[in-house]
């Protein structure tokens, strides 16, 4: 049986952790979405040097791990003058590295949609930047919104990095209460659940979302 | 026929597995046997502690041979060597007249009471720190070393104590020391953060991510070893003051020793062996 007395005795705790685990996700969610889909646009657009930055962007961040994408922030932005602390540099890395996720989850679906679509837009007279914005984009979206979403849960999951940086987190007061009362099993189940109050309405929300869109094609 | 050959090859990987865990199990256990037969001839309990190093010609001393600055074995040298071991020789001197006539055995926390007791060692210099638990076993000689929580900043840091981690002021350490809690204890108005270990703790403080670094002094003068832009204060607010032990009742034997601690104090040889080691003179 789960010792609820932990969950009592450090309420605090665990809500300042959580309180930054949903600041911390909101804050890349927006940030990475944004920042991937400038980089997918960017590695599909018609011009050479923009497709390179898309590509090194990609190619570089998602194959480090997380965790050194946001060593870098916390310990190597000092370096050069600019000192991040840790929920902001966890954020930080979180950001950039789910980016190039998303990115790549959006450049697929903007080439899923049929060619014909962007030649015929511009025939009509309309610019790439138009075209892009009122006829690719609508419909690349519906085709992301399930992988999209998949990210998007990741994100929330992989937030617990900034445990490891100090960065206060729900992983972070997690360790901190393990460490002080030594039940660890009940102590990290709290922190799933805690967890699972984000994800799952997420997972549920992107599931709605995908159906709403489903009809309206 | 392909299953059949494919557990003939997990069977054959586990087994050699196994037989070349026991042989490497059998070969330590080898070299513990081999310092179990030497030890046989000193093992006589009663006695003078003092006459009998002089009779065996050399003192025999537990230290640890796993622990930085203070007993460390060498890998490739294969020699120990450390603070403790200096202070150990610095006695055998004392005693014998050569600071070469010595054994060193190596000790463990768990290991070294019962060595002394049963007669394998003539004495503990291993880091250990004096409590009336342990008084009930062994006798203790003078403080020899001032171990304690203490605080690494940076060498032009105002911060001289705890009286200088206030509001405001960052510390770092390692999650789930105890050095957490007593920092939270005794500077409450401080923002603490804890990281996987020390390691990431001094990464952290050399990126500026905090102003102090705490745990035991200890660990904190390596550090500053590693790298001197930092120091260690002066200040330990947590005493674990580390004494020579000898069997209980060995009075003339500790009477040696004490006199010999306050000689190496008076000498400046203390400091001199402190700077060695922690890198900077102790404290007054």
């Amino acid at each position: 049986m789960l010792d609820f007395s932990i969950i009592v005795d450090y309420w605090d705790m665990y809500m300042q952790g959580f309180g930054h685990t949903v600041k911390a996700s909101l804050l890349a969610l927006l940030g990475s979405l944004l920042i991937g889909i400038v980089i997918a646009v960017f590695r599909i657009a018609p011009v050479r040097p923009l497709n390179w930055f898309g590509a090194a962007y990609v190619e570089f961040i998602r194959n480090i791990p997380l965790i050194l994408v946001v060593f870098v922030f916390f310990f190597g932005f000092p370096a050069l003058g600019v000192r991040l602390d840790s929920f902001t540099a966890g954020t930080l890395g979180l950001t950039v590295y789910t980016a190039a996720f998303i990115a790549e989850v959006i450049r697929a679906g903007i080439l899923s949609v049929p060619k014909g679509q962007m030649e015929a837009a511009r025939s009509s007279g309309l610019t790439y930047l138009q075209t892009m914005r009122y006829i690719i984009l609508p419909q690349a979206i519906k085709i992301v919104i399930p992988p999209l979403g998949n990210q998007f849960i990741n994100l929330v999951k992989n937030s617990s990095i900034l445990g490891v940086i100090a960065g206060l987190d729900l992983m972070y007061f997690g360790d901190l209460i393990s460490s002080e009362t030594f039940v660890t099993f009940d102590v990290y189940i709290f922190v799933a659940m805690f967890y699972l109050v984000l994800t799952v309405p997420l997972s549920l929300g992107v599931g709605f979302l995908e159906r709403r869109l489903a009809r309206s094609r | 026929m392909k299953w059949k050959n494919v557990w003939k090859k997990v069977i054959g990987i586990g087994l050699t597995a196994m037989l070349s865990a026991t042989m490497l199990v059998g070969c330590s256990g080898g070299t513990e046997t081999g310092g179990e037969d030497k030890t046989k001839e000193t093992s006589t309990t009663e006695g003078n502690t003092l006459e009998k190093i002089k009779e065996r010609g050399k003192l025999v001393v537990g230290v640890k041979y796993d622990l930085n600055l203070f007993g460390l074995k060498d890998p490739q040298t294969g020699k120990v060597e450390g603070f403790d071991i200096d202070i150990a020789k610095g006695l055998a001197k004392k005693i014998l007249g050569d600071e070469n006539k010595i054994e060193l055995k190596e000790v463990t926390s768990k290991t070294r009471i019962p060595m002394l007791n049963n007669g394998e060692i003539d004495a503990i210099i291993a880091t250990m720190t004096i409590t009336e638990e342990r008084k009930k076993e062994v006798d203790f000689s003078d403080v020899y070393f001032k171990a304690g929580q203490s605080l690494l900043v940076k060498k032009d840091s105002n911060i001289n104590g705890l009286k200088d981690i206030k509001k405001g002021v960052t510390v770092l350490t390692a999650k789930g020391s105890t050095s957490a809690q007593n920092i939270r204890e005794k500077a409450p108005e401080a923002t603490v953060l804890e990281f996987e270990n020390y390691a990431e703790a001094f990464t952290a403080l050399k990126a500026g991510q905090g102003d102090a670094l705490t745990t035991d002094n200890a660990i904190l003068f390596g550090m500053a070893k590693q790298d001197p832009n930092y120091r260690v204060v002066d200040e330990t607010f947590t005493e674990e003051p580390y004494g020579i032990a000898v069997r209980k009742g060995d009075q003339e034997f500790l009477q040696v020793i004490n006199e010999y601690l306050k000689e190496l104090k008076e000498s400046g040889e203390y400091d001199k062996i402190y700077e060695k080691w922690m890198g900077q003179k102790p404290k007054q």
